[in-house]
Parts: structure tokens; sequence; C-alpha cells
């Protein structure tokens, strides 16, 4: 690429932190181009200085940092320019897509104020009609239907992806050149991140914008890229053209990266389907829930049906895996099992006992049967246990084992999620998050359950270190023979795992059945949609399951 | 493929970030050394007292009625006589003592009403609420002049536990809000769905970790307290004579401001000190464990 075509060059970019009083290196020596009009992803693990490169283009860092380098816009140093001189910047040159849309959206005012506000700043001479007329616009170019309507609407009145379309539509008002999106579909759903995805690719087409794109989803990445940087630990390890990097990645860490996406093949497995075969020999479900409703009700006297009419079993040795998206109902279903839930209807039989008829003592016991793994691991450990004392404890309390017995079990099962001993006397904020994952898994499958319950355990790691705890859950599962309920929103996840499927909508099961047929030849509109709208780590293939998705919509 | 998360093994655990940035800071140093010094103070008065030859607070000479400072007694002498000095040292056990008793006692309070209303919710968390409000909308010195006017005896024990009794409800909330959001968190949950008894979640899993800002609070509301024991003592419904106390002194010393000012200002700069320190330190700890600065 040569320097005359490029809109954005980034030379030598190192950006350094002070944490009170240390050094920490948070970017070393990053180079990279973006012409107009293309798309660049920057991809990379938690940590490896993706968003901090991002935010060093518009002077977006905290306090405590030093930038050295270059940063050219449009022949322009961006570096070391003072606050007044970067708010001229912000917005008219390089625009900024933020995760969170709701967080991004005041509360209190109307969108068509906030937008109002962004199209005056852009053409302070327009009347207010034109305002109007000028926001509107905006929105029905970012897919809001009713537009002039929907201007007197609060943030709150609008879906997640909805806000984030509003969000784009607020760039866009002052057509920078540069859009900058951190993980703009990072806390959306599936069928509405592809929603959000077909808007940027529109906008791009349209305006001729140049797209910085961060993101950790590789499928997000083959979807909309036109090249590719690759970070790690602050550096860039790999630029390339997208297609290629996907067919032939030149560095071995982006190798190791593409390996470890979980992809949907809905193949059969090679190796033994053994749950399944296992699952056949037993006849006594461990967990059966039938007809099962849960309602909670509202303020004013009203009730809301978060479940209605679920029907699921989970043998013993078999991983059922429960997919949906937010707000379809999966959570709560586990919830209800472990009889943290108001069951309305039906029956949850564990382990041969009704759920709904236990006494608080009985359920107390109850839940000695049932481990449960949670998605944030961040949050899911007591800060103030060492990671012996997390195992030790299910043991000794309930398991009623001595402190040596127990300080060996906590040994063995710290070794059986690959953890050595040496780990034992860490505290939860000295582990990763997936390390963590691991001690919650341990400490899950201490008391040898006969039912466990994993709610989306690796959405909240990295693709490299989901893998790997997706191999210690599974290992743990042939040995110790538990059934699993697996709760995800991933489908991918969710096809490497699970023996058998069952599909989530509006809190009802649409489909469920053996996970090679639900994924791979499913029958219910909605799973169709569902399976079409993750995008897969492939450009080429990507393309044509896009042709699918919007055949679907 | 390797496993580069289990392979570093990170290098021995950094101490809680806090300490340390407490520790860098005089702001928090100065007031926690005058502390350490006053409870030294407290603990052994006499020989503090007797550093300048005169050390027994109740040896008193009238002929030196109200006398300035002279050799051997630095701070002059009171009304009666007796030595200023000797008189201000004994006195920080007394505030000292307040202090600590009455925060005990409305921290004890708070912390079994807070866990109460946080942790259970409902019924329970709508009576202490509104007991909350009852006692608030007393103000905590006039409640603290009428139900000390009516007891019998008024000592360091009887001042305490009206000004603890009087002291708990804001405490109680805060309690109350903290027990609250991290009864909320995954880990508590977690303790549920293991089978764990609620009272060993309450003290395992929520009080360790809802109990700092309590704590810090109720540094700073030491402080209060001692101001407000001199304050009732200085009214006359506190500690009474031959009790010895910077309030009394305060009190005694106040008749005769104009011509023998030493014996009001000694013991006023002794209370004003020892209170700024203890609520400066509070809020040191306040600034240093709020999770919001570290963002």
């Amino acid at each position: 690429m040569t320097d005359t075509g490029s809109l954005l060059q980034i030379r030598d970019l190192g950006v350094e932190f002070d944490v009170d009083g240390a050094r920490h290196v948070g970017v070393k020596s990053v180079s990279l181009d973006i012409a107009r009009g293309e798309v660049v992803a920057i991809v990379g693990e938690s940590g490896s200085g993706k968003t901090v490169t991002a935010m060093s283009i518009l002077g977006l860092l905290p306090k405590n940092a030093t930038v050295s380098g270059s940063v050219r816009f449009d022949g322009r140093e961006l570096c070391g320019l003072s606050e007044r001189e970067l708010r001229g910047v912000r917005g008219r040159a390089v625009g900024m897509v933020f995760q969170d849309p709701v967080a991004a959206l005041d509360p209190v005012f109307t969108i068509g104020f906030q937008i109002g506000e962004v199209v005056r700043l852009a053409e302070p001479r327009l009347s207010g009609r034109e305002v109007r007329r000028r926001s509107a616009e905006l929105l029905s170019l970012v897919g809001i239907e009713e537009p002039a309507e929907r201007l007197g609407d609060y943030p709150h009145q609008f879906s997640g992806g909805q806000c984030q379309r509003i969000a784009i539509a607020m760039v866009l008002a002052e057509s920078p050149a540069l859009i900058v999106a951190d993980e703009p579909t990072t806390a959306l759903d599936v069928t509405v991140q592809a929603e959000v995805l077909d808007v940027l690719r529109q906008v791009k087409a349209r305006l001729d914008s140049a797209i910085m794109l961060i993101t950790h989803n590789m499928g997000v990445v083959a979807d909309l890229a036109d090249r590719v940087v690759v970070m790690r630990s602050g550096e860039v390890v790999e630029i390339n053209d997208c297609i290629k990097l996907f067919e032939s990645p030149s560095a071995p860490y982006t190798a190791d990266l593409l390996a470890a996406v979980p992809r949907i093949t809905a193949a059969p497995r090679e190796v033994g389907e053994s749950g399944e075969t296992q699952a056949a020999a037993s006849d006594a479900a461990v967990l059966d829930v039938r007809g099962l409703a849960v309602e909670y009700r509202r303020r004013p006297g009203g009730r809301v049906r978060a479940v209605d009419g679920v029907d699921l079993k989970v043998e013993r040795g078999q991983i059922v895996g429960l997919v949906g998206e937010s707000g379809s109902g999966k959570t709560t279903i586990g919830r209800a099992i472990i009889g943290l839930a108001p069951i309305a209807e039906g029956q949850v039989n564990v382990a041969g006992r009704d759920v709904a008829a236990l006494r608080r003592a009985e359920r107390q016991a109850m839940r000695r049967t049932v481990g449960v793994v949670f998605q944030n691991p961040a949050t899911s450990l007591n800060p103030r246990y060492s990671v012996a004392e997390t195992i030790t404890e299910p043991l000794r309390r309930l398991g009623g084992m001595s402190r040596a017995d127990a300080a060996e079990r906590a040994d063995d099962l710290l070794a059986s999620v690959g953890l050595d001993a040496r780990w034992r006397d860490r505290y939860p904020h000295e582990l990763s998050g997936g390390q963590r994952q691991r001690v919650a898994i341990a400490r899950a499958v201490a008391l040898d359950p006969a039912l466990l319950i994993a709610d989306e355990p690796t959405s909240a790691l990295d693709v490299s270190v989901q893998a790997r705890v997706l191999d210690v859950l599974r290992d743990l599962q042939e040995r110790l023979g538990f059934a699993c309920l697996f709760i995800s929103h991933d489908l991918a996840v969710v096809d490497s795992v699970a023996d058998y499927v069952a599909v989530m909508h509006h809190g009802r099961i649409v489909e469920q059945g053996d996970r090679a047929t639900v994924l791979g030849s499913p029958r219910q509109d909605y799973t169709r949609r569902l399976v079409a709208s993750a995008p897969i780590p492939d450009p080429v293939a990507q393309r044509a399951r896009r042709e699918t998705w919007l055949s679907l919509t | 493929m390797l496993d580069p998360e289990l392979l570093e093994l990170a290098p021995a655990a950094p101490r809680r970030s806090g300490v340390r940035r407490l520790v860098r800071q005089w702001t928090f140093m100065v007031p926690a050394a005058v502390i350490a010094v006053l409870l030294v103070v407290s603990l052994f008065p006499s020989v503090f007292a007797g550093i300048f030859g005169n050390g027994d607070p109740r040896v008193c000479d009238l002929y030196r009625s109200a006398g300035n400072p002279t050799a051997g007694h630095p701070f002059g002498f009171d009304t009666q006589g007796c030595d200023v000095y000797a008189n201000v040292v004994y006195g920080a056990r007394s505030s000292i003592v307040v202090g600590l008793t009455a925060t005990a006692i409305s921290v004890s309070i708070a912390l079994i009403l807070g866990v109460i209303a946080g942790f259970f919710g409902g019924g329970f968390d709508q009576v202490v609420s509104r007991l909350t409000d009852i006692f608030l909308g007393f103000p905590f010195i006039l409640g603290a002049v009428v139900v000390l006017n009516s007891v019998g005896s008024r000592n360091a024990l009887s001042v305490s536990v009206v000004l603890g009794i009087f002291g708990w409800p804001t405490m109680a909330r805060l309690v109350r809000g903290s027990v609250r959001s991290v009864a909320g968190l995954d880990y508590v949950l977690a303790a549920t769905t293991m089978g764990l008894s609620r009272l060993r979640i309450i003290t395992r899993y929520v009080l360790p970790n809802a109990i700092s800002p309590v704590l810090i609070f109720a540094t700073i509301s030491i402080g209060v307290v001692i101001v407000a024991e001199s304050t009732l003592t200085y009214l006359g419904v506190g500690l009474a004579p031959p009790a010895i106390s910077w309030g009394l002194q305060i009190a005694a010393g106040s008749r005769h401001f104009q011509t023998s000012p030493h014996m009001l200002l000694y013991p006023s700069i002794f209370l004003a000190i020892t209170v700024l320190c203890v609520i400066v330190f509070g809020e040191g700890l306040r600034a240093a464990f709020d999770p919001r600065r570290h963002q």
C-alpha cells in the first residue's frame, strides 16, 4: 500500500501506562495503514492492545498513558494535538461506535434530540424542520422503520440492536471519513449481529467511509473485513488480506487462533459418541422437565411468563445443549431446576425428585446433587477464598470430609481441570479468566453431581481459552459420566460439545433433537435463521451464508 | 497446543493495591501516627503525664488556682489548681473509650439490622428501613440529651450506650445497600446452588465482601462520637466529675476564658487534633478502598 493512498497512517505507535509507579506496555511499535473506503479489522484476544490502538487515534486514552510514535490522519499528525484540536477531529473526521449501544445513548433524552444535536454540529445553519428531516433520513439509512415517528422515542423503547443502529446513525451524521467500531456487535444476539453487520456493510458502500473494526470474533472479520491486522500482547503479528489470512495465515499465532474458533459442522463425530450410547442404555433420566412454566410477578399485579410449556430430558452421560438468544428463557430454565425460579406449572424432576414439591431443607440437599458453572468466572468465585478454600468448602461442609481428605481430593480435582497444586493458595484476582473458570468447574464437580448445569461457561473467555475449557469439561464428563445441561447462545460451541440440542425462542422450545439433525438440517424457520446468522470464520463461505441469511429474513 | 495459561505461574501475590497506595500518602500516614500515639497515651497515661514531673491529675493546690504555665506545669493550672497538662493527658482516655465503645455498639446494631434488611429483603427490609427512618428523624444530639437527662448514673459506659443507640441508623443503611449489592453477585448464587446454609453464606460470602465500606464509615464516626461526647459533657448531660474528660475541661475553662485562656485552649486543641486525625484517617481509607477510583 502506498502512502499517498492511505487515509490513516500509524507508525511505530507505542502506548505505556503508569499504574501506581509501575510501567505497563499497552502497545509496542504498531504500524498500519487504512485506505479510503477500506474495512480493516483489528483482531486479537483480550489484552492484545487492539482497543488501546483505536483509542489512541482519537486521543481517548486515560491520563496515565504515554503515547509515542505517529498517527497521521489524511496527512495531519494527530499525536500530541491539544484537547481542543482533537475535538475538531472527533466525530467530524473520525467517528466512533462503541460496544454497549444502550450505554452509549443518553436515557433521559429522545433519540430525535440526540441525533439532532449531532446533525446541528455538522451543519449549524439548518432550520429545526430540516434537522428533523435529516435525522429521519439517517435513521432510515440504518434501517429503522417509520423513522420520522420514532424520533420522539427514548432509548429504552428500542431493542439493543436498534440502539446500535441509532449509535451508527449518529456517527453518520457528520459523515466521517473513518469510522472506528469497537466490538460493535459483541453485546448483541447473533441474529441482531447479522443485521448490524449488514447495516455497516451498506453504510460503507453508500458513503465510502473507511471502517476500523475492532473485534475478537473471527466470524465477524470474515463477514466484513477487506484486510486484517492480528495483534497479540501489544504487537502486530500479521497484516494480511482477509481471504489470504483465512486460507493461509503467515503467522503461527494466527493459525492457532483460527484453529481454536469452534465451527458448526453438524457432522457426526469420529471418536465414539459415547454419551449417546450410554444414554440409550439407562432408562431413567437424571433431569426430566415436563410442561414447565415459570412466571415472574410484575409490579402492578401482572405476571410475565418467562418459560412456557417446556419438556426437556437429560440422561446420565449425556450433554444437552440449550440454545437461544438473550431473553429466550434458557437461563430461567437453569434456575428453575435448582429451585431458584418460581415454577407456575409443570414438573422438574432431578434424580427422581420433584423440585417444586421440596421443602427448604430438602431443596438444599437436592442442590448438592447438582453442580452449576456460571458465565462470568470473575464474579462467580468468592474473592476472599483461596483456590483451595473454594474447592474444599463443599467437600467439608456438604460432603462431610475431614480436612486432610478434602485437601487431597481438592488436589485431585485441580489436577483434573489441568491446574497443579501450586495454584492452591492463589486468590481469584491472581488468576486469569480461563483459570478461574477451571476452578469454578472443579468446585461444581467436587461432590460428584448427578447433573451439571453449565450456563454460558465460556462466553466471557477468549477463543483459545474457550477451546481449552471446553476440552476440560468434555473430559470430565466422559470420566465422571454426569448428565450435563449446557446453556449457550453460541451454536458453534454447542455443536462442539453437545449430543442433543434444544432450541429456545420466546420462552418455548421450538425444536429439539439430535445435534447433527437440529444444526445440520433444521426443520423450524427460527432455527434455520439462527444457524444462518452466525458468521463463520471463512470469508468465501460466509459470503454464501450471507445470501442464505438474507433470503430467510 | 501448548497451554501458556498453565505454564506461567504469576510472581508472588501482589499486596492489595489499596494498602500500598495508603502507605505512600502522608495525608494518611500522619493522622495514623497521631492516632497511634493517642492510643498509647490513653493506655498508659501516667507515663506521659509524668514527663514534666507532676503526673497526678488529682494533686491540686488551690493557691495556684487558674495559674499561668510555669516550669514543670507547661499548660498551667485550672480553677481547682490542678495541672492542666496531666488532666489533658488523662482526658484522652475517656474520649477514646467513649469513641470506640459507642461506635462498636452502633456498628453491631447496624450490622445485624442491615444484614437482615439487605439479605432477606421483602417484609424484613420494610420493617428495618422504617425503623431506621424513625431513628433518623431524631436529631442525634437532641435524642442523646433527652435520654441522658432522664438516666440516673452518667459515666463513660452510659454515655457510650446512648451515643451508640442513636448512631446506628446511617450505618445500617450503608450495610443494607452494601449487602444487597453483594447478595446479588454470582458467587453468592453459586454458594446457594451448592446447598450451603444461609448462615454460612452470610458469614463467609456476604459479610466479608460487604463490610469494608462500613468499617471505613465507622472510623469516621469515631471522630463524630468524640465530638458528641464533649458536646454533651459541655452541656452538662455527659460525663460528670470526678471523671476526667476534655469536655469537662472545656466546660470549666470556658467560664474563665477572658482571664486565663490556657484552661480552654489546651484541651480544645487536643480535641480538635484528635477528631481531625480520626476523620482524615477514615477519609483516607475510604478513598483508597473506593472501587470507583480504580477504574
